[in-house]
């Protein structure tokens, strides 16, 4: 291994030799594995993976994403999820429609409109045909209310730290209601404005620190002085 | 009305060029990524006088929808100077020229990206060349892989670039302008550093066997030193971060 976790690489960049498996993000040749984008080293065993610091969105299955209706079509919606590729919500995947049998005609030109904002779930995707999407289920639907902020779709592992350590954090401290979309797309609303713009203020500085060490701690005083100090001054 | 450009002597009794360079010496390289707001990626690179701007956008959705590959990316570039880019104003319709840059420096680069990751999209690349001044296509080409490795596309390697030619009998490294204009011979290569995998050769003028061989083997080692100046731009901004932040931390810590 010619590098150690956490550290800084480039594209091209030689990762390790030898009996190391290829994780996310890089490529083997022969026995040398190479990073293929820029990002930070990640080791897991003997696999070797670069966590990205940019890129695009790129849907999974079961993912919660935050999308932008587009279009309406005869039998659904296109919805922009910030993905190379235009996601499909089809009429039969809307609320309404689920609880109603099949056959009786339920009146959707009106659900969503070009603009609306749709929190909901990639059914299907695969590298052949374009995401399926779903906004049956607890809480998904369209959005109403709250703060939209985006940040790049590579940071939101971080802010969801693991288990959900470092959102809950946030949730905890500032009290406000997140929705983390996988594409990249942050839905905030709080009990008070200052709440909110703490809670944004978070999310703005994970996603600018993402790669260094010690960011919870970081994120924690933070949040502390500021919804301390602001509980003072109302 | 056109003044007549007497010839100068290219290289002096010192054995200096025009500019005072050495033979061997590469002219001043100032690269920055993440330049601009809208794009994906960016990078800006200037090289002597030479100043470049490379924009990516993508991996998108493919417009017209037929030009899209079921099993991978296409990669379009289009290289374009600036009408002010030249002493004597260049008109902005792409010209022959510029058509065959954009597409030598696209073959340049597809070896690099790792296309198949992205099937159905497009991801595309522009250059801008806002001032030129020789050995636009190898800057164009060095500035174009940072915007794409900014853009956060993944890459097989970077790919470097730069030119050697032939000016007074002599091999030289990097030609300018007039250099170009008055030399013999100009040989812009393009390598991966990473697996020494030549991209792009090109030559025009007349090079003797052993004069091609010098050439070359200094276009490569000089394309190896632009790619480190590469590997440590794209990582700086975020070095930078990660010093501040963790500078703060470890204060933190030593004042508890």
């Amino acid at each position: 291994m010619y590098v150690e976790r956490k550290q800084l690489v480039a594209p091209g960049e030689i990762l390790a030799e030898g009996k190391y498996v290829s994780g996310e993000n890089t490529h083997r040749e022969d026995e040398k594995i190479f990073s293929s984008r820029v990002g930070v080293v990640e080791v897991e065993g003997d696999r070797l993976g670069v966590v990205p610091v940019k890129g695009c969105y790129v849907p999974h299955v079961d993912d919660v994403v935050v999308g932008r209706i587009v279009d309406i079509g005869m039998s659904g919606w296109t919805v922009n999820i910030d993905a190379p590729y235009p996601a499909l919500l089809p009429a039969s995947e809307t609320p309404l429609l689920g609880h109603r049998p099949s056959r009786q005609r339920v009146d959707i030109s009106g659900m969503f409109e070009v603009g609306d904002l749709v929190v909901s779930k990639v059914l299907a995707f695969d590298r052949t045909r374009d995401p399926l999407l779903t906004a049956k289920g607890p809480g998904l639907g369209k959005v109403t209310a709250g703060r939209i902020i985006k940040v790049s779709s590579t940071k939101i592992p971080r802010l969801i730290g693991s288990k959900g350590s470092m959102i809950s954090l946030i949730k905890k401290e500032t009290d406000a209601h997140i929705m983390v979309g996988q594409n990249g797309t942050v839905l905030v609303s709080g009990k008070s404005p200052e709440s909110e713009n703490a809670a944004i203020q978070a999310i703005r500085m994970i996603e600018r620190e993402a790669h260094t060490r010690g960011l919870t701690d970081r994120i924690q005083a933070m949040l502390r002085t500021k919804v301390k100090g602001e509980g003072v001054e109302s | 009305m056109k003044v007549e450009e007497k010839p100068v002597e290219l290289i002096d009794q010192n054995g200096l060029r025009i500019d005072g360079r050495r033979l061997d010496e590469l002219r001043p390289i100032k690269m920055e990524v993440g330049v601009l707001d809208k794009a994906n990626g960016s990078a800006c690179i200037e090289q002597g006088k030479n100043k470049i701007l490379a924009a990516v956008y993508g991996p998108r959705e493919a417009h017209p929808k037929h030009i899209a590959l079921p099993h991978r990316a296409v990669l379009r570039c289009r290289y374009h100077m600036a009408p002010f880019s030249t002493s004597e104003r260049k008109s902005p319709a792409p010209s022959r020229r510029e058509q065959e840059l954009s597409k030598v420096i696209r073959e340049s680069l597809e070896p690099a990206v790792l296309s198949e990751y992205y099937p159905r999209t497009t991801i595309d690349l522009f250059i801008e060349v806002l001032q030129s001044d020789g050995g636009s296509r190898c800057a164009g080409i060095t500035a174009a892989s940072l915007a794409l490795a900014d853009a956060g596309i993944p890459m097989r390697g970077l790919v470097a670039a730069c030119a050697v030619g032939k000016i007074a009998g002599r091999v030289a490294l990097d030609l300018f302008d007039t250099e170009d204009k008055q030399g013999e011979a100009d040989l812009p290569v393009a390598i991966m550093p990473r697996s020494n995998v030549v991209t792009l050769i090109q030559m025009d003028g007349i090079l003797t066997p052993e004069e091609f061989q010098t050439a070359f083997d200094m276009a490569v080692r000089t394309c190896h030193t632009i790619h480190e100046q590469q590997k440590a731009v794209l990582k700086q901004r975020y070095l930078s971060i990660k010093e501040e932040v963790e500078e703060k931390n470890d204060v933190e810590k030593k004042e508890k």
